[in-house]
């Protein structure tokens, strides 16, 4: 199948090559608009990933402006004169949502700077039943921070070890790979057979439109028992909907592990903020650290006006238009990106419902180069935590739309769920498991086949 | 230097009533400038003052004493909310380096620096002396950065929680801190009155130093952030152009406004403990029009600097469009003065919430039209991203 396709596009070649369009016709117009006509930006500066989609409506635009507030205000501790802002803690990672995704981009490690609030430790351990439950004494987030009155959980020690790798073409290159600890710690040991998930906040655009893609259509890709003999499997993750009371797909979070955006903003105020809401009504304490006592900031400290108006913002930004997509090195990059398989989990397009709950947004022609469902990643990512119906080595196959404006937005390129790659180049090369022939491939391309490849992912 | 300002102005008034030649971008440029300077210059005189009544104030606590303290605050505020028309561009006071979060970070976790309504009351700077046991401007800044890079317990609003405290009543009226907090050796009053006259002064000494740093880059004739400005002429009016458009807009009509009219909460303002929010966006809204107009009335002397604004410069490209957006900001600024004192009662009545949305609009407005006045002069900026 691949060689027909590739002696296909060889012959296209010949045939274009002649002419001065010659590489324009492999990138439509509609790929330049990656949010669709509904939500694409042409900011390009430090605030690209800060915009309302254009489409919305003008009540809808009024209400980013108070979700935008409370994205990036401090949260206080109880009790507080500002009412609507107290409740932190008593545990957590950050006090704010813009503090780990700053201006609605990616978060990086950090580490050499200082713990970062951008990375944060899920835990959890099998037990007795064998089943997977929060951590005894520390929960299932590890919280490296507390307010007046209460001890954080401790800290985490991160360590790199580079390791050396070759291209096919002889030359080396270099990744870090990570191990983590947990140290000084106030609650009393760890388990020992902890399991560990280390997760970066990343940048939120286009949220709302993945949101809007059809459950049929997520299914109609996922390939649970690779009948194809691909060896590219893609499932889906089934996670409760806590506002429904059933299983339904996840989409959002490393491991799809959270179905709508507004589970996925209320579950982060809980575990990352310590805040309470109607969906999520519990402190993020657990029994043994005995901090009941602390007084929160109403029940529950999110209203549901703040909520929803959070998770509005979340919904609507916009993903930047396309950068010099029609450039030579890029539209061969794309050609390669094909080439080599990538497209089989980072699929590029879908079209969204036409009764999507953001109306605007419905019947979107999107660019987001994700099918969602998890895949195998290989050892070399694994986590080796279970989390709802993705296993330890699976990973949600995560969306490439504006990953090359990260750098403008926050001044680094680290990538991955835990930031271990520092640049694309690193995050293929850490591609293992059922990406590992793609990653082969690459590793198999000449030094500009590489670089043109790395212009199209940037050019996203 | 007040007369030097004055002789500027006069410099400045004898060219524009001479010619009917079109105002050079380096004379609006060196006039903003002035303005900014000028401003600051208040700013800096008004914290001061603020010091030396605290520094009256704890040295013998009385009724009065406070008072006077929280009357020189809102004096103080009347001069900053002027000077906030100079943000939102990167400029010397919130740029990468900016004091900006230092001075007037909101909203203030209160319970971070001294007791609230709770029983837990020992879990704060104040009365953790163990914890904390030198308190001085320096530590003051140290405790910024703790677990947000935005996470301040310094500047006006820290100075407002400790001479007003907190906001508890339901209906009208700010903070009610007793003066007898600052009383030390009595058991019959809070703890640690020492410790919370030492930070009152500390933060106070804080924020003057960080208001000097601004004005220092402000400063004429020295190697600045000034001197930079004013050699760039076109970078700098892009810069003017959409800092006044984005406090229109984004800032003060969303931030400031829109979000406690949208949620009608209490206190979610910006001057919660001492109720001046009504000020806040007034003065905001002034230190606009000061700069639109070219026009700045100093606080402390009759001098005023007056010279070519962004208005007669807009007006030699588009007359209309120059008028429009003058009537659109005196519009606002008479709209905003509506606004009944207390704020955080006002988001919840018929009448106030009327004037409120009606202000809000203005404000809406004016913001895009200095986004269409960036235009005419060839560059674009959102005035909604702050």
């Amino acid at each position: 199948m691949r060689n027909s396709y590739s002696l296909y596009l060889l012959i296209a070649l010949f045939i274009f090559s002649c002419s001065s369009k010659e590489s324009y016709e492999a990138v439509s117009e509609s790929s330049l608009y990656p949010g669709g006509d509904a939500a694409t930006t042409d900011d390009f500066s430090v605030n690209a990933f800060g915009h309302a989609a254009p489409k919305i409506s003008d009540a809808k635009q009024m209400q980013f402006v108070t979700g935008n507030a409370f994205f990036k205000r401090n949260w206080v501790t109880a009790p507080a004169s500002t009412e609507d802002l107290d409740g932190l803690g008593p545990l957590l990672n950050a006090k704010s949502c813009s503090s780990c995704h700053f201006l609605d981009g990616k978060g990086e490690p950090g580490f050499e700077k200082g713990q970062s609030s951008a990375l944060l430790f899920r835990l959890s351990v099998e037990n007795a039943e064998g089943k997977v439950v929060p951590v005894p004494n520390y929960g299932n987030q590890f919280n490296h921070l507390a307010i007046i009155g209460a001890k954080e959980e401790g800290d985490v020690k991160i360590e790199y070890e580079e390791v050396k790798g070759r291209y096919a073409d002889g030359t080396e290159y270099s990744l870090r790979k990570p191990t983590y600890s947990f140290e000084n710690l106030n609650y009393g040991d760890i388990d020992e057979k902890v399991m560990v998930s280390p997760r970066v906040a990343p940048h939120i655009i286009g949220l709302g439109l993945l949101e809007a893609i059809s459950k049929e259509d997520i299914l109609a890709i996922a390939d649970p028992d690779d009948k194809n003999n691909d060896g590219i499997s893609g499932r889906p993750n089934y996670v409760e909907d806590v506002v429904e009371g059933k299983k339904v797909i996840g989409r959002f979070g490393w491991k799809a592990n959270e179905p709508t955006v507004k589970q996925q903003v209320a579950g982060a105020f809980q575990g990352d903020m310590g805040l309470t809401s109607t969906i999520f009504p519990a402190q993020n304490d657990t029994e043994a650290q005995l901090l009941a006592s602390i007084i929160n900031g109403g029940e529950p400290e999110v209203t549901d006006d703040i909520l929803d108006r959070v998770t509005l913002y979340s919904q609507v930004l916009a993903v930047p238009k396309r950068r010099n997509a029609r450039t030579k090195n890029v539209v061969d990059g794309q050609k390669l990106f094909h080439e080599i398989g990538c497209q089989k989990c980072h699929t590029p397009s879908f079209t969204t419902k036409d009764n999507a709950d953001i109306e605007e947004f419905s019947n979107q022609k999107i660019y987001p180069y994700t099918d969602l469902l998890l895949h195998d990643m290989g050892e070399g990512l694994a986590d080796h935590r279970p989390d709802n119906e993705a296993n330890g080595v699976e990973w949600r196959t995560a969306p490439l739309w504006g990953l090359g404006l990260v750098k403008t937005v926050n001044g680094h390129t680290t990538l991955l769920h835990d930031g271990r790659a520092r640049n694309v180049e690193e995050a293929i090369l850490w591609h293992g498991g059922e990406a590992q022939n793609s990653q082969e491939e690459f590793k198999q391309l000449s030094k500009i086949n590489r670089e043109n490849l790395i212009a199209f992912v940037n050019s996203l | 230097m007040n007369k030097a300002v004055t002789l500027l102005a006069a410099i400045v008034l004898l060219f524009s009533c001479n010619s009917e030649e079109k105002v050079s971008k380096e004379d609006i440029i060196e006039n903003y400038a002035q303005i900014v300077y000028a401003s600051y210059q208040d700013t800096y005189d008004q914290a001061e003052k603020l010091k030396q009544e605290i520094e009256v104030f704890i040295n013998e606590p009385s009724d009065d004493g406070l008072q006077a303290c929280k009357e020189a605050w809102l004096m103080a505020r009347e001069a900053y909310g002027q000077t906030e028309a100079f943000r939102f561009y990167g400029g010397p006071i919130d740029g990468e380096n900016g004091p900006e979060g230092q001075i007037n970070a909101w909203p203030l976790d209160e319970a971070y620096i001294d007791y609230v309504a709770s029983d837990n009351n020992n879990a704060n700077i104040i009365n953790s002396p163990e914890q904390y046991p030198e308190i001085n401007a320096e530590f003051i800044a140290s405790m910024n950065e703790k677990g947000s890079e935005t996470n301040v317990s310094s500047g006006y609003h820290a100075i407002e929680f400790l001479l007003w405290g907190q906001d508890l009543s339901d209906g009208a009226g700010a903070g009610q801190r007793p003066y007898t907090d600052y009383i030390p050796a009595d058991e019959a009053h809070r703890i640690h009155a020492e410790r919370r006259q030492t930070y009152l002064l500390e933060t106070a000494k804080l924020l003057l130093h960080d208001l000097n740093t601004v004005k220092q880059e402000w400063e004429p004739n020295q190697d600045n952030y000034r001197a930079e400005f004013t050699s760039n002429p076109e970078e700098s009016l892009k810069k003017i152009f959409s800092g006044l458009g984005k406090l229109s807009k984004g800032e003060l009509a969303g931030e400031r406004m829109f979000v406690a009219y949208d949620l009608k909460s209490k206190e979610d303002e910006h001057s919660c403990f001492s109720d001046n929010t009504h000020r806040d966006i007034i003065t905001n809204e002034k230190g606009i029009q000061n700069v639109y107009l070219g026009e700045y009335k100093m606080l402390n002397s009759d001098s005023t600097v007056n010279g070519p604004g962004v208005y007669h410069l807009l007006k030699s490209e588009d007359p209309e469009l120059a008028e429009n957006l003058k009537e659109t900001i005196a519009k606002g600024l008479a709209s905003s003065k509506k606004i009944e004192a207390p704020f955080d009662q006002q988001i919840k009545n018929p009448e106030g919430r009327k004037q409120i949305a009606a202000t809000i609009s203005l404000f809406r407005k004016q913001g895009d039209l200095f986004a269409v006045a960036a235009n005419k002069f060839g560059f674009k900026f959102d005035p909604e991203a702050i």
